[in-house]
């Protein structure tokens, strides 16, 4: 694994990227298309198979119903949840959608739960990398919001693995972007990190000292960004246009999409421009056209932007510190390009904000620093060590619908807590326990994270047993728990019902599934295996060329070898799988000899007969049998 | 590598608990570290002033604490076991989660003392959790001591703060009576501030009994602590009544 490639993943609501360590700095993996950003756009085709990214903007607009974008606000939900989403997305979702089931969204005849669609972005970018490296890359540091809950962490990380990837990591996005602002200069002091996406909010306040990164503080809303400026603005053209034109469009998939790409295109210019022009042809041949000012956009979007004031004070409410101590002001996500969102940043916090990274970059690069630390580190990241926090707090019901929280928010993580549990009726062996997450007096109204049911509690009078449960956050943010009943020592069951969330054979499942739609990722990953393996046989073998044992051949052997290593190269970096499949072989059938000469003469001739790919003949585990097969996981 | 201070030698403790020898080595290792080869250890069951090395005292330097906190995160923290095999990925986990757990208690001056009190066998939350859930349960008002010196200004303060109520009601401001509860509440962040010299007061008493002191001596500040603690308490919750009629 230490010689694999971990890529940093931002999974974005509207765009999504992926970045690497390349020797000291980390830097995007442009696409196929050459550009960094892939739009977090997922679509299906008329032959079922699945588009992401630029290449399925245009179903948005074509074909509506077969197309999705920002995903993101849907990860970790139930259908209770969301009902505002549906009002402002052209989510559909499925028609047969039980209560307390994951949810699933509509395209074209099949369904799919959030986490898949997000595993098709996730897949498209590991697809990216995998061009980029000529190498499957199999691990991932993925960003979530800092705001996120449990159930949305949860939910990202089972994206990763629909999308055949180990996430070794969930970083938090204010934090991801923190590393890459701090990683060349040696910073000290207070930073805050204010980052407005396009559908997330999130505000961190850090204390970088000696290359640790302490979070002290962090807050947000899981449901903020620039998606909203979006829907305002398309609202306010669709009651323009029925009030003008005497249209309703509002039920036109295709006119709303029209409409939104001219929106975001307004958006854009008014962050450089003092107006811009709304034109968008309706279908049935009419014109909708209207001028903004940046002064009535202004207005507009004042009651949006006022939404990160109040996180913002609680955090720094939280930190204990006061406006005049924050030594810098750090800008994320896309949206904090508009001026009245820099100004409003500047006014809350007495300070010119940072604008010279590329608000749309940074928390990628961030996740690519925090991937090459879980590597191993490297001269430059050595020293580095994020130190984050839960951004929520967890608690368990009591009497009375009460929430008693037992971890509070801004705890660094891992952080755990210990609660002892005992039985109300004589004989009782099983105990019902109800995790909660949020900062609400009562149960119902924080996030229920999961039923737990301890079972296997042996059967004792009322009130003896008694049993340690221990919750423990890890240092992705997601919870684990464990129990046991102390007075026997037993381990006590936990069944954990997750209240939205896959089980693990519904991931499997879906990873196995998700294969469907894209036939070309084996084709691809085939060859990239056998790529890989072609470029271990040929190193191998130049090294064996130093050997005296290449000398023991007779030339016509020597010159076999060398023609047939020759072929290797010229076919290795093309597409054609039997090409290379066929080069390896006949390569490793001709270094036969050659390898069995450079064995340990007693050794060799234990060997006789086997076939030399085969033999796992090594000096140590790091050093393989120069002709050794290459191993994938 | 910051030299960390808790790299003591401990016994084996409790039976099949904890090992005195290195997993990795043999050794006789440390605390969170094998002194020898410098592998990471299954955690042990210590109080958070050993974790880190500490006496049981609560004249705690604080500058140290973090500068120990950050040198274990250094070693402890998962992302330094990226790489590490499965058993030590999950002792680092936990000893990881036990060190922030400690810290968070240590470096907070009043959870650090409730954190003793406990440890000592002073059962302080538990008490106010059950009478707070039967309050709960039962609708019941939370019965308080209230501490005598505060009884007179106290009762001033509830009619005031009723009278405010009222004004606030009928939608009237009466700016007299606003500048009364302002120097009340004033008054009490006094008290406030000077129950906590109070407690420090106590700390000090509590070290030297640590040192040189009977059982019956610590017994003594031990019950002065909680007693402190529970006044300042009751002025919190006061202040924060205060604060939320006057939003």
């Amino acid at each position: 694994m230490a010689t694999d490639h971990i890529v940093g993943i931002d999974l974005g609501t509207t765009n999504s990227l992926v970045a690497y360590m390349q020797g000291d700095t980390p830097v995007v993996i442009p696409g196929e298309d050459g550009l960094n950003l892939v739009p977090s756009v997922v679509a299906l085709d008329e032959k079922n198979q699945i588009i992401v990214g630029n290449a399925a903007r245009r179903y948005l607009i074509e074909t509506p119903e077969r197309a999705v974008y920002s995903i993101k606000r849907l990860m970790g939900r139930g259908v209770e949840d969301i009902q505002d989403e549906l009002k402002l997305f052209p989510f559909q979702l499925a028609d047969d959608l039980q209560s307390g089931e994951v949810i699933r969204i509509k395209l074209g005849e099949k369904t799919f739960t959030p986490p898949e669609l997000s595993a098709f972005i996730l897949r498209q970018l590991k697809r990216n990398a995998e061009r980029f490296f000529g190498a499957p890359v199999t691990h991932a540091v993925i960003t979530v919001p800092a705001y996120f809950n449990d159930a949305q962490r949860q939910a990202t990380k089972d994206a990763g693995r629909i999308a055949g990837l180990n996430v070794l990591r969930l970083v938090n996005e204010p934090t991801a972007a923190s590393l890459a602002y701090g990683l060349d200069k040696k910073k000290h002091g207070i930073i805050v990190v204010y980052d407005l996406g396009g559908g997330t909010f999130d505000i961190s306040i850090l204390k970088l000292h000696d290359g640790i990164f302490e979070v002290i503080s962090t807050n947000g809303d899981t449901h903020l960004g620039g998606d909203d400026i979006d829907n305002l603005l398309i609202a306010i053209a669709l009651d323009d246009i029925r009030g003008e034109l005497g249209l309703d469009v509002r039920r036109s998939g295709e006119a709303v999409q029209r409409i939104r790409q001219a929106v975001i295109e307004a958006k854009i210019a008014l962050s450089s421009q003092p107006a811009a022009k709304l034109n968008v042809d309706l279908p049935g041949g009419k014109k909708y056209q209207r001028e903004i000012s940046l002064e009535v956009f202004e207005q507009m979007i004042q009651p949006i932007i006022d939404r990160t004031v109040g996180p913002c004070k609680q955090a720094l409410k939280d930190a204990g510190l006061k406006p005049e101590q924050i030594d810098e002001v750090v800008l994320v996500g896309g949206s904090t390009r508009i001026p009245k969102v820099r100004r409003l940043v500047q006014d809350l916090f007495a300070r010119v904000p940072h604008t010279d990274l590329n608000p749309d970059e940074v928390v990628a690069l961030g996740a690519a620093v925090q991937a090459n630390i879980l590597g191993g580190g490297s001269e430059i990241t050595k020293e580095m060590l994020l130190l984050d926090v839960t951004p929520l707090s967890l608690g368990i019901e009591v009497a009375g619908g009460v929430t008693d929280k037992i971890i509070l928010r801004n705890s660094t993580v891992p952080a755990s807590a210990t609660q002892y549990y005992t039985t109300q009726v004589d004989g009782q062996t099983n105990v019902a326990i109800h995790v909660l997450q949020g900062e609400r007096e009562l149960a119902r109204d924080c996030r229920s994270l999961a039923r737990f049911d301890l079972k296997g509690v042996p059967p004792m009078p009322a009130g003896l047993p008694r049993i340690e449960v221990k919750f423990l956050i890890d240092a992705n943010g997601i919870l684990r728990v464990s129990a046991r009943e102390q007075r026997s020592g037993k381990e006590a069951e936990i069944d954990v019902q997750p209240t939205y969330g896959l089980t693990d054979d519904q991931v499997e499942n879906m990873l196995l599934e998700s294969f469907d739609y894209a036939e070309e990722d084996f084709r691809q990953r085939q060859v990239i295996e056998a790529r890989r393996e072609a470029d271990t046989i040929l190193t191998a073998l130049a090294k064996g060329k130093k050997n005296q044992a290449w000398q023991e051949l007779t030339n016509d052997e020597r010159r076999n070898v060398e023609t047939l290593e020759n072929a290797l190269f010229a076919v290795k970096d093309g597409d054609d799988y039997h090409a290379i499949r066929g080069g390896i072989d006949a390569l490793n059938e001709a270094t036969m000899r050659l390898a069995e000469l450079m064995m340990d003469t007693a050794v060799s001739t234990a060997l006789k007969g086997k076939a030399m790919d085969d033999t796992d003949l090594a000096e140590g585990p790091q050093s393989g049998h120069p002709m050794a097969k290459a191993e994938f996981e | 590598m910051t030299e960390s201070k808790s790299s003591l030698i401990i016994p084996g403790q409790s039976p099949g608990e904890a090992t005195p020898r290195c997993w990795s080595c043999g050794t006789m290792r440390a605390v969170h570290f094998c002194n020898s080869c410098g592998k990471v250890q299954p955690p042990v069951p210590v109080d958070y002033f050993t974790f880190f090395g500490f006496p049981r005292k609560l004249n705690l330097d604080t500058a140290a604490l973090e500068k120990e906190f950050y040198a274990l995160s250094r070693r402890l923290h998962p992302d330094v076991f990226g790489q590490a095999g499965t058993q030590e990925r999950a002792w680092s986990l936990e000893q990881s989660s036990m060190l922030n757990d400690a810290y968070r208690t240590l470096k907070d001056p009043i959870k650090r003392t409730e954190y003793l009190l406990r440890l000592e066998g002073v059962e302080l939350e538990e008490q106010s959790k059950q009478a707070t859930e039967k309050a709960r349960a039962t609708g019941e008002l939370k019965k308080q001591v209230v501490p005598p010196d505060l009884l007179e200004e106290l009762f001033e303060l509830n009619m005031h703060l009723e009278e405010l109520r009222d004004q606030k009601k009928k939608g009237e401001d009466d700016p007299a009576l606003l500048e009364e509860i302002g120097k009340a509440k004033l008054s009490l962040e006094e008290k406030y501030d000077a129950l906590f010299n109070e407690l420090k007061t106590e700390w000090n008493e509590w070290d030297k009994s640590v040192d040189n002191g009977t059982e019956a001596d610590r017994r003594k500040v031990l019950d002065a602590m909680l007693d402190v603690l529970n006044r300042r308490n009751y002025v919190r919750n006061l202040v924060r009544d205060v604060n939320e009629a006057l939003e």
